[in-house]
């Protein structure tokens, strides 16, 4: 790719929704789909004279997300009123957090494609807040106005604030992967976009090398855009569009108000939206019918220490104990805990990370993905596939055959030896083999002297007649014995 | 006078309060009676004291993360002024430039 003529700064902020079964401040469900409007309480429509209280659940999803931000956890923390009148918004507030938010200045790395090392990209702030409800737009022509589902409101949420140390919009992509990722091995959320539990806006601008010194463009927000890659593809329309603005007018940052732009899907173009409050305009103030929350240095330990491997952690080890490389550990930490754990043992049980990574991506992962299950419902359990990949690889069986024996384990179940009985796979004695392949290296001078010279294909023709005096002999492991006697002849 | 009658203008849009002149200069007089008392409690030397995020020294209330039920949909849309079968009904929203 050729160096861009500027630097592009994006900093993210997302929403994720936490998995809990009730709302933030009542007992009302979380549960995504019910019909419009039948998961509310007095306290999420802001009838006058409730009072909310604090779901343990999710202040404790929070804590592990803080941790596992590697975030610095205040010890004490409450909660503000975020003054706004929209109609989603039936108290005219929101509950947040202002000034004491749950944790602040905390990072996370990112893999990186072009540097061997990761990226660390540092979070400003991480805090619990609730969700607003859902304006749900009428398509009927001649409807002027907006229908409200409360479902929503009242759900916790956890907002994360990135510093602007993202550099690309494939970065931005990589850094929502990640989170994801970690938010997922932790079940903090399942950040799943299509329902709404995560959600991203991202600022950006440009750092535009002058003989005046770097100039930066004006920042711009970024809404609406529904997927990883539309943020993707905004940010890079977004970067252009701003380099465009900046040739032909030469503006700066501070020369214009802080502009909002939404991410149009179909024409891939991003549009101006109404202007944001300033922060002032919120008139937050403390909320007077939450009490604060005090977490002592002893349970932010026990926090931290139960955390687990993360996905960075299991990456570096599948790297450094298995000796897989990048992309396989990739792979294997993307699909989730229960892969990896399958994988682990797996590996231990057959001796062979490489073998292990591939039987699990070329065999196991396309009959869990066929069927639709999770790996925990996979019928071979990881022992016994363990010892098929050992019988591969001590020459009992050859890819194809052991294959074979997968698939009829995956039909009916039982031990490996049963499965090779079962389809007549004969284990033929090593010592045979070997009388053989001499018999056979003997009676072919021809082929022996074409290998010699380089041609190492000739041999094909002795495996070819091994097969035929013993259809049961492994072919690589008569390749490998012949390939043996004519070195040593 | 702590408060201009511009900013009360200001105020009164952001809370969606229509006041006439009358009102609002009502409102200025008041609010800045308001204003001032905070000046002199502004003026207690609070150096050295934790700032107080509550009346009562209570913390951690909290409860279990458990489904209880709620209002029925007929209930939750009982007082809106507009509403159809499932929801309440408001002006348009959209058009957000």
């Amino acid at each position: 790719m050729a160096a861009l003529p500027y630097t592009i700064v994006v900093g993210l902020e997302v929403h994720v929704q936490l998995l809990t079964e009730s709302k933030l401040f009542c007992g009302c469900s979380t549960k995504f789909g019910a019909p419009p409007n039948t998961q509310t309480c007095p306290v999420c429509i802001g009838m006058p004279g409730v009072l909310p209280v604090m779901n343990a659940k999710a202040f404790a999803l929070a804590l592990k997300a803080a941790a596992a931000l590697n975030c610095h956890i205040a010890t004490f923390t409450k909660w503000d009123r975020k003054n706004y009148y929209y109609p989603d918004l039936p108290k005219g507030y929101q509950i947040s957090q202002y000034d004491l938010p749950l944790c602040r200045d905390g990072w996370l790395d990112v893999p990186s494609e072009d540097e061997a090392e990761d990226r660390r990209i540092r979070i400003i702030r991480v805090h619990l807040e609730e969700d607003a409800g859902k304006s749900l737009h009428d398509e009927k022509a001649g409807r002027a106005d907006s229908r409200i589902d409360l479902n929503r409101a009242g759900t916790p949420l956890l907002e994360i604030v990135t510093y602007p140390d993202i550099r690309s919009p494939a970065e931005a992509k990589t850094f929502l992967q990640e989170l994801k990722l970690l938010l997922n091995y932790l079940e903090v959320s399942d950040c799943n976009m299509q329902e709404g539990s995560l959600r991203v806006d991202a600022n950006i601008n440009l750092h535009i090398p002058t003989p005046q010194g770097i100039a930066a463009t004006p920042i711009v927000e970024v809404k609406n855009m529904n997927s990883f890659r539309a943020v993707e593809k905004a940010l890079a329309y977004e970067a252009e569009r701003q380099w465009g603005v900046f040739q032909e007018t030469g503006r700066k940052l501070g020369e214009v108000p802080k502009q909002t732009r939404g991410w149009d899907e179909h024409a891939e173009v991003t549009r101006p939206q109404r202007s944001k409050e300033e922060s002032s305009d919120y008139r937050y103030f403390p909320e007077p019918d939450l009490v604060p929350v005090t977490v002592t240095p002893e349970e932010i330990e026990r926090v931290q220490a139960s955390l687990g491997e993360l996905p960075a952690d299991l990456r570096r080890r599948l790297r450094r104990d298995y000796g897989l490389n990048a992309y396989d550990a990739d792979v294997l930490v993307n699909q989730g805990r229960s892969t990896v754990h399958y994988f682990l043992r797996l590996a231990d049980v057959c001796g062979d990370g490489k073998a292990a990574a591939n039987w699990i991506q070329q065999d196991v992962l396309r009959v869990v993905h066929e069927r639709q299950i999770s790996i925990t419902d996979f019928p071979i359990p990881p022992d016994t596939l363990g010892e098929v990949i050992r019988m591969v690889r001590g020459g009992r069986l050859d890819t194809p055959k052991g294959r074979q024996v997968f698939a009829h384990l995956l039909q009916h179940g039982g031990r490996p030896q049963e499965a090779v009985d079962a389809l007549g796979f004969k284990d033929v004695d090593d010592a045979e083999v070997q009388a053989l392949c001499r018999e056979l290296v003997d009676a072919n001078p021809k082929v022996v002297a074409e290998v010699r010279s380089g041609k190492e294909k000739a041999l094909g023709s002795l495996v070819g007649q091994a097969k035929k005096r013993n259809p049961h002999v492994n072919p690589a492991r008569v390749k490998e014995i012949c390939l043996e006697l004519i070195a040593r002849m | 006078m702590a408060i201009s009658e511009q900013e009360i203008r200001k105020v009164a849009l952001l809370a969606r309060l229509e006041l006439t002149p009358e009102e609002a200069r009502l409102m200025a007089t008041q609010l800045s009676r308001v204003l001032e008392y905070m000046e002199l409690l502004n003026s207690v030397d609070t150096q050295g004291v934790e700032p107080l995020a509550l009346a009562v020294e209570v913390t951690n209330v909290l409860r279990e993360d458990r489904v209880t039920p709620g209002l029925d949909r007929e209930s939750a849309l009982a007082n809106a002024p507009h509403r159809d079968d499932e929801c309440y009904r408001v002006p348009a929203v959209l058009g957000e430039t």
